[in-house]
């Protein structure tokens, strides 16, 4: 027996990855307390993101915005089953250590939160998984190469406005379809140009898709949102502020888990989407000044 | 003759299920296919049925709601193969732990067996391990992800690998129940195993 205990191995790269597919087809929601986190899993979420403020709400604070608070986390990883994440800042590998070590599944390095160094955390070091927003193919293999388990879009947190998380999602895969046919000497080139190495690139040309799981996340705000994303290629969504921040976060909750599972049926849709209160007033993008846009950090 | 293979399609990694269950057919020399259910109407087409690993909860609610519940019941009275694994598991079983009771997921209670969800604990508690198994010779590379366990099972039930003496896989007539992903690694022996048993 002692001996089986001895064999274990944790923290490798098929248990992260592994983790992230377990995540498929799902629905990930923003949670501020213990409350919050079981209604979230009442509607279905497959797993919660433990934060101090959804995102809006950070948008409309200011200030340094910093990892949640970890007396909380802990009441919401005792509150629920399902897996737990939190968010650190870009680069603060202290708070990803201090969320591994409070036992969070999987980490977010978010640009939601005020970003510390230009340098990302080196993701290969942890036990725990982590996940890293992306806006184009270059920022999705530079995070997959620092050992991140799992690519969603960053999409303009906070917002409730789709548009960018659509730009974003358009633009990964636009990149990637332009790979496919390239010679070798061209992948190097493109490698190159993106900061990557070349077998990184040459696996996303071969898979035409990410080599892991990518989700769609910033500005989803209705269940046609997240059908939206589905429909555009996503591996499941991220919801920030669109839940708590609607009229009524349970029924809420429940259509967008069940739009993205019937995402490619629009008769099931349009009953999904019936009478469920007034969605979050959210922003639009195109009137935010450049230093407000979040999704600029990160490098 | 044809086999289809059916795999719940709801949530979690049913796409390397798909993969894994092709490669399989192709090493069988089987003519076969392999299709994904969502909604009713599909399981019973399926001369065997898996329910892939993803979250317990979050699968099961919805395969109630797409009435998918009642159609497995249905297929396993007719003795057809079906194998859960992880989130598979944990569905097919008669009684859960507090957690499970606690969430009030619906269980299809084919197998009886008690489960623990995330027997081994969280996800940096998740681990590879070379895994001694009853049908086989030599050991299968065993991929845990906040995995369940079964704590107690029937006579019923035979017992085909445990670990830290809770039980991690069994069979219990035509139904197969697995703590871990064979779908995530390249030894296809379970695959083979689980459909011997059609």
């Amino acid at each position: 027996m002692v001996r089986e205990i001895e064999q274990l191995r944790h923290g490798t790269e098929l248990l992260k990855r592994g983790f992230a597919s377990m995540q498929k087809g799902g629905v990930i929601m923003d949670v501020t307390s213990a409350e919050q986190a079981i209604v979230a899993e009442d509607a279905g979420a497959i797993a919660v993101m433990a934060l101090h403020a959804v995102p809006a709400d950070i948008r409309k604070a200011g200030g340094v915005a910093r990892m949640a608070d970890p007396m909380v986390i802990s009441e919401i990883i005792d509150a629920v089953t399902i897996p737990v994440m939190a968010k650190c800042r870009i680069g603060h590998f202290v708070e990803a250590e201090i969320l591994e070590a409070l036992g969070v599944d999987m980490v977010d390095e978010s640009e939601v939160l005020t970003p510390v160094d230009t340098h990302h955390v080196d993701k290969r070091m942890f036990t725990v998984p982590f996940v890293c927003g992306a806006r184009d193919l270059g920022e999705a293999l530079r995070r997959i190469e620092e050992g991140a388990a799992m690519i969603r879009t960053k999409g303009e947190a906070g917002t409730g406005d789709v548009k960018e998380a659509v730009r974003h999602m358009k633009l990964i895969m636009g990149d990637i379809r332009s790979l496919k046919g390239k010679s070798e000497e061209e992948l190097k080139d493109v490698a190159k140009e993106l900061k990557v190495s070349f077998d990184l690139v040459h696996e996303t040309a071969e898979l035409q898709r990410l080599p892991v799981v990518n989700f769609a996340a910033g500005g989803v705000a209705t269940p046609a949102d997240a059908a939206l994303m589905m429909k555009l290629g996503a591996d499941g969504v991220f919801v920030g502020s669109g839940i708590f921040k609607s009229e009524n976060p349970p029924r809420m909750a429940s259509a967008i888990v069940d739009a993205v599972n019937n995402y490619d049926d629009a008769k099931k849709l349009a009953e999904i989407s019936k009478g469920l209160g007034i969605p979050m007033k959210g922003i639009e993008v195109s009137v935010l000044r450049d230093e407000e846009m979040l999704q600029a950090r990160g490098w | 003759m044809t086999t289809r293979i059916g795999v719940i399609a709801i949530q979690g990694d049913v796409e390397e299920h798909v993969i894994a269950l092709e490669k399989t057919l192709v090493e069988r020399r089987e003519k076969g296919e392999v299709v994904k259910i969502k909604h009713q109407g599909i399981v019973d087409s399926c001369d065997a049925i898996v329910i892939p690993g993803g979250e317990s909860t979050t699968i099961g609610r919805l395969m109630e709601r797409e009435g998918i519940f009642q159609e497995l019941k249905e297929a396993a009275e007719e003795e057809k193969p079906i194998w859960g694994t992880c989130a598979g598991m944990v569905l097919l079983a008669k009684e859960g732990d507090e957690e499970v009771a606690k969430t009030g997921q619906p269980l299809l209670g084919l197998m009886d067996v008690k489960v623990k969800r995330n027997a081994f604990g969280r996800q940096r508690e998740s681990f590879e391990v070379l895994l001694k198994m009853s049908i086989f010779d030599g050991y299968f590379h065993a991929v845990f992800i906040r995995a369940p366990a079964i704590t107690y099972a029937t006579d019923s039930v035979e017992v085909l690998a445990t670990l830290n003496g809770q039980i991690v896989a069994a069979k219990q007539k035509n139904i197969l129940a697995l703590s871990f992903h064979p779908e995530l690694t390249v030894d296809r022996r379970i695959h083979h195993y689980f459909l011997d048993l059609g």
